[in-house]
């Protein structure tokens, strides 16, 4: 017993990760450090995928976990340019100020 | 010795994670960021899975957190400032943290008890060779269509960042 | 014997002058125009001698055209001897009086319009005539006001004449009402409206009921037969050319009251009050008009207010019981008032369009042609010895006497009266010396003078050569006076008398008349003002309404109401968007938080409702 794991150990702290990366979703203010909370969210979520592939002896679960890898690197890619758009034009990181959406 | 293997790395990506949450300046949280990373691929190899593991270190970590990296670089943007306010994110968003994490957490455990064991080589079915079956048999259409995603990605990078025609 | 190309002959006369007519030469738009009558006219008397003595209704069944629940409307024409004597009368006369227009409207602009619009009255009025139930007959009734809107608004660049026009079509719509208040009664009563279904039911009918659709299809009549107190259109509408006021407003559509309350002989001989309705009615509307008459200067508003006067003792006719005196009065009267306002338009048209008799005079020399036409129609409706004239309006004064010797009385003073206007009007143009500016009178062309003489020769001896009365017996129960000569004398002596007058006071010694108009001031004002009947109408009735239209209608319910309602929910819709709008707060920290929150819920709800399994 010493040596082993229980399951749903990883299970929760994929849930601590999880909630930490929404947390810094929610209270940042910077862009970047509002996307690599997203990271980090993902990567919450691979802890999940890849422990279930354990649980059911599959490995499909693996290729859930690449295939989220594959989408965050185009998405980090391409929001990143975004910012650096962003940026150019409103000489801004803090993402209340980009409001022009508002009412 | 799984035990600790695990109590160890876990509490290091649960600090690190609680540092990229806190940090002021995005260069560190960027640095925990890859900290993070790290720690999750010694616990993916506690669960068998060797290719992902290794794959996490080399994409996630060495390549979208460099890219990471650079931006912050080129922006040289500093430390958050305090402006802007929400309402709502400073009202709502505790509660809801915390509800979300206790119903996670809650039913993890009410639906799986601690009965199932991982060990350190319980699953062998995560070697590269599996994986790849897998993806270029089962998975081929995702793979496919994930490769023109990147190439999208790759375009529309290039085009919203390139410098403005004259 | 194909009765619907009876109207439908002039209707084609109507669609390709109406639609083609702008291109046509005049020669063309007369072919078909006065083509398409005369034919109708041919085929009338074809149909007639096809179909012998007609004893009885001769029916056409053409197609059903309204079949709902229990109300089954066809499309039916029916000749039978009340039906000849008015083919004859429209299609004959409408022929002369088309063949007249060509002369009159030479030189008016919209010569094809004229004569499309002509077609298309004959077309309704034949449908009246023909038609073998009351909705058919209601079409043409219909039509023919529309026609006589539109050709009494002919000069439609006038004021005055579109709302003469305007007047004309509501004022018979008001009577329309009546009329369609009685069809209803008609069919609740008897399931049908069918001329023959009904009148065969008619008698087993209660007499109140019968009454009061006797009543309210007078009503009907009151307004397109211009009676008291629905005439006030008539007057106005001379505002037209003068052929739409020979053929419309003196021989056919004015009629078409007489020919309807003839036709239901049946309620009316059920319901004795309405038909005493209808005697006093007629002869109040006969005795106002004629003392109206008196005192005009227009030569055609003195021949307007002779035709109220003259529908007025058809009317008598009818309500004393004497319904084929009526009808004879109605084909006289057809052939000298259509003289006489084709004689006073060639008067007219000689003078290039002078109207005031007070400019007219010393005409005999200048245009004998129409002289001697005038005088002929001036004798018949005086009612001077053997004229036409004279049998159709004895015929209506003995049963006048016979029903109540003081209608009677009044209609021998009222032909009097008829009498005393009519040479009036005859000396003042053709005798003394001539008053109006220079004018250089001149004859009227062959193309109008021609109709003009046949129409004087009708005037003359129409009343022997078609004994109306005689013919009619077949259709119309018995109930004609025998001649007395006693009532007879004593209305023509009337007649005489009133010829004599105005001889006297017009021809012999012009001075009189003024010199009594300054003794009478106020009673010449009353009667020269048409006793301000238009203006209390117009005070009484028209302002409230209109005014009441307006304000309450208009602007209360339309503004107020309904673009308030309109309007308020765009407002409201505005209203609210602009609140939620609000909602957008722009700050994605704020989505987040919603986002995290919602998903929360859900696995909450989710957990609650049976578990995440």
């Amino acid at each position: 017993m010493m040596g082993h794991v229980p399951l749903s150990w990883f299970l929760m702290l994929s849930a601590v990760l999880f909630s930490l990366g929404v947390a810094g979703f929610i209270f940042r203010r910077n862009i970047i450090t509002m996307f690599m909370s997203i990271e980090l969210i993902l990567n919450a979520v691979n802890l999940t995928f890849i422990t279930f592939a354990y649980q059911r002896q599959q490995v499909a679960g693996h290729l859930f976990a690449f295939f989220v890898m594959v989408v965050a690197a185009a998405e980090a890619a391409v929001g990143l340019a975004i910012i650096l758009t962003v940026f150019k034009n409103r000489e801004t990181l803090n993402i209340d100020d980009l409001d022009s959406m508002k009412n | 010795m799984d035990l600790i293997l695990f109590l160890v790395f876990a509490g290091i990506a649960v600090v690190a994670a609680i540092n990229v949450v806190v940090q002021r300046h995005p260069i560190s949280s960027a640095i925990s960021l890859i900290a993070v990373m790290g720690s999750l691929a010694v616990l993916y190899l506690l669960l068998g899975a060797e290719f992902i593991a290794a794959a996490q270190v080399i994409v996630y970590a060495g390549a979208i957190m460099v890219l990471f990296v650079f931006v912050i670089m080129l922006l040289n943007a500093g430390g958050e400032t305090k402006a802007g306010r929400s309402f709502v994110a400073s009202l709502l968003g505790v509660p809801v943290l915390v509800a979300l994490l206790w119903l996670l957490a809650y039913y993890t455990a009410r639906i799986y008890p601690s009965d199932t064991e991982v060990h350190f080589g319980g699953f062998r079915g995560g070697t590269a060779q599996a994986v790849g079956r897998a993806l270029f048999t089962t998975y081929l259409l995702p793979f496919e269509i994930t490769s023109i995603l990147i190439l999208i990605a790759i375009v529309g990078a290039i085009v919203l960042a390139r410098k403005e025609l004259e | 014997m194909q009765l619907w190309l009876i109207p439908t002959l002039p209707l084609a006369g109507f669609l390709i002058n109406g639609l083609f007519g702008r291109r046509f030469s005049k020669g063309l738009v007369n072919t078909f125009a006065i083509g398409s009558v005369v034919l109708s006219f041919l085929w009338v008397l074809k149909t007639l001698f096809g179909l012998g003595g007609i004893e009885a209704a001769y029916t056409e069944h053409y197609f059903t055209w309204i079949q709902s629940g229990a109300l089954t409307i066809n499309c039916d024409f029916s000749i039978d001897r009340l039906t000849a004597v008015m083919l004859l009368v429209v299609t004959g006369i409408g022929s002369l009086i088309h063949i007249y227009a060509i002369g009159y409207m030479a030189h008016e602009g919209g010569y094809y319009r004229f004569f499309a619009y002509l077609n298309l009255f004959m077309f309704f009025m034949l449908t009246l005539v023909l038609a073998a139930n009351y909705l058919v007959l209601f079409v043409g009734w219909e039509g023919v006001g529309l026609c006589s809107y539109l050709l009494i608004g002919f000069y439609f660049d006038k004021k005055y004449a579109t709302d003469a026009g305007n007047k004309a079509f509501i004022v018979n719509r008001i009577g329309d009402f009546g009329f369609s208040l009685a069809m209803f009664l008609i069919f609740r009563q008897f399931g049908t409206l069918d001329f023959a279904r009904v009148f065969a039911q008619a008698p087993a009918a209660p007499v109140a009921l019968l009454t009061l659709i006797g009543v309210l299809l007078m009503f009907g009549a009151c307004g397109k037969s211009a009676q008291i107190p629905l005439y006030v259109w008539l007057p106005d509408a001379m505002a037209g050319p003068t052929p739409v006021s020979a053929l419309i407003h003196a021989a056919t559509m004015v009629t078409a009251g007489v020919y309807m309350t003839a036709r239901s002989w049946v309620i009316y001989t059920h319901a004795p009050i309405a038909m005493d309705v209808i005697a006093y009615i007629g002869i109040a509307t006969a005795f106002v008009a004629a003392t109206i008459g008196l005192a005009q200067n227009d030569i055609k508003k003195v021949f307007a207010y002779s035709t109220v006067s003259q529908l007025g003792y058809m009317f008598l006719g009818v309500g004393c019981g004497a319904f084929s005196a009526g009808i004879y009065h109605l084909m006289t009267h057809a052939f000298f008032k259509a003289l006489l306002f084709l004689g006073a338009g060639a008067v007219i048209h000689s003078l290039s369009g002078e109207q005031d008799m007070r400019k007219m005079g010393g005409l005999r020399t200048k245009i004998p042609w129409t002289f001697g036409v005038m005088l002929c129609a001036s004798l018949a409706i005086s009612g001077f010895p053997l004229t036409s004239g004279f049998f159709s309006k004895d015929a209506i004064l003995l049963a006048a006497d016979h029903r109540a010797p003081w209608l009677y009385w009044v209609g021998v003073f009222t032909a009097g009266m008829t009498a005393f206007y009519v040479f009036r009007a005859f000396f003042m143009t053709f005798t003394g010396k001539y008053r109006g500016e220079e004018h250089h009178p001149h004859e009227s062309p062959p193309v109008m003078m021609v109709p003009l003489v046949i129409l004087a020769v009708l005037s003359i001896v129409g009343g022997f050569v078609f004994k109306v009365p005689d013919f009619l017996r077949t259709v119309f129960p018995a109930v004609e006076a025998p001649e007395e000569f006693g009532p007879m004398a004593v209305a023509s002596a009337a007649g005489l008398l009133g010829i004599g007058l105005a001889a006297l006071m017009y021809w012999y010694k012009p001075g009189i008349p003024d010199s009594i108009v300054g003794s009478a001031k106020g009673l010449y004002t009353l009667v020269y003002n048409k006793y301000f009947v238009d203006e209390i109408y117009d005070a009484a009735v028209v302002k409230p309404l209109v005014n009441g239209s307006r304000v309450l209608l208009w602007k209360g319910a339309d503004v107020g109401l309904i673009d308030g309602i309109v309007n308020g929910i765009g407002a409201r819709a505005k209203g609210i968007g602009g609140v939620l709008r609000l909602a957008q707060s722009g700050n994605t920290r704020s989505y987040a938080t919603w986002v995290a929150f919602g998903s929360v819920l859900l696995i909450f709800l989710m957990a609650l409702a049976g578990g995440l399994r």
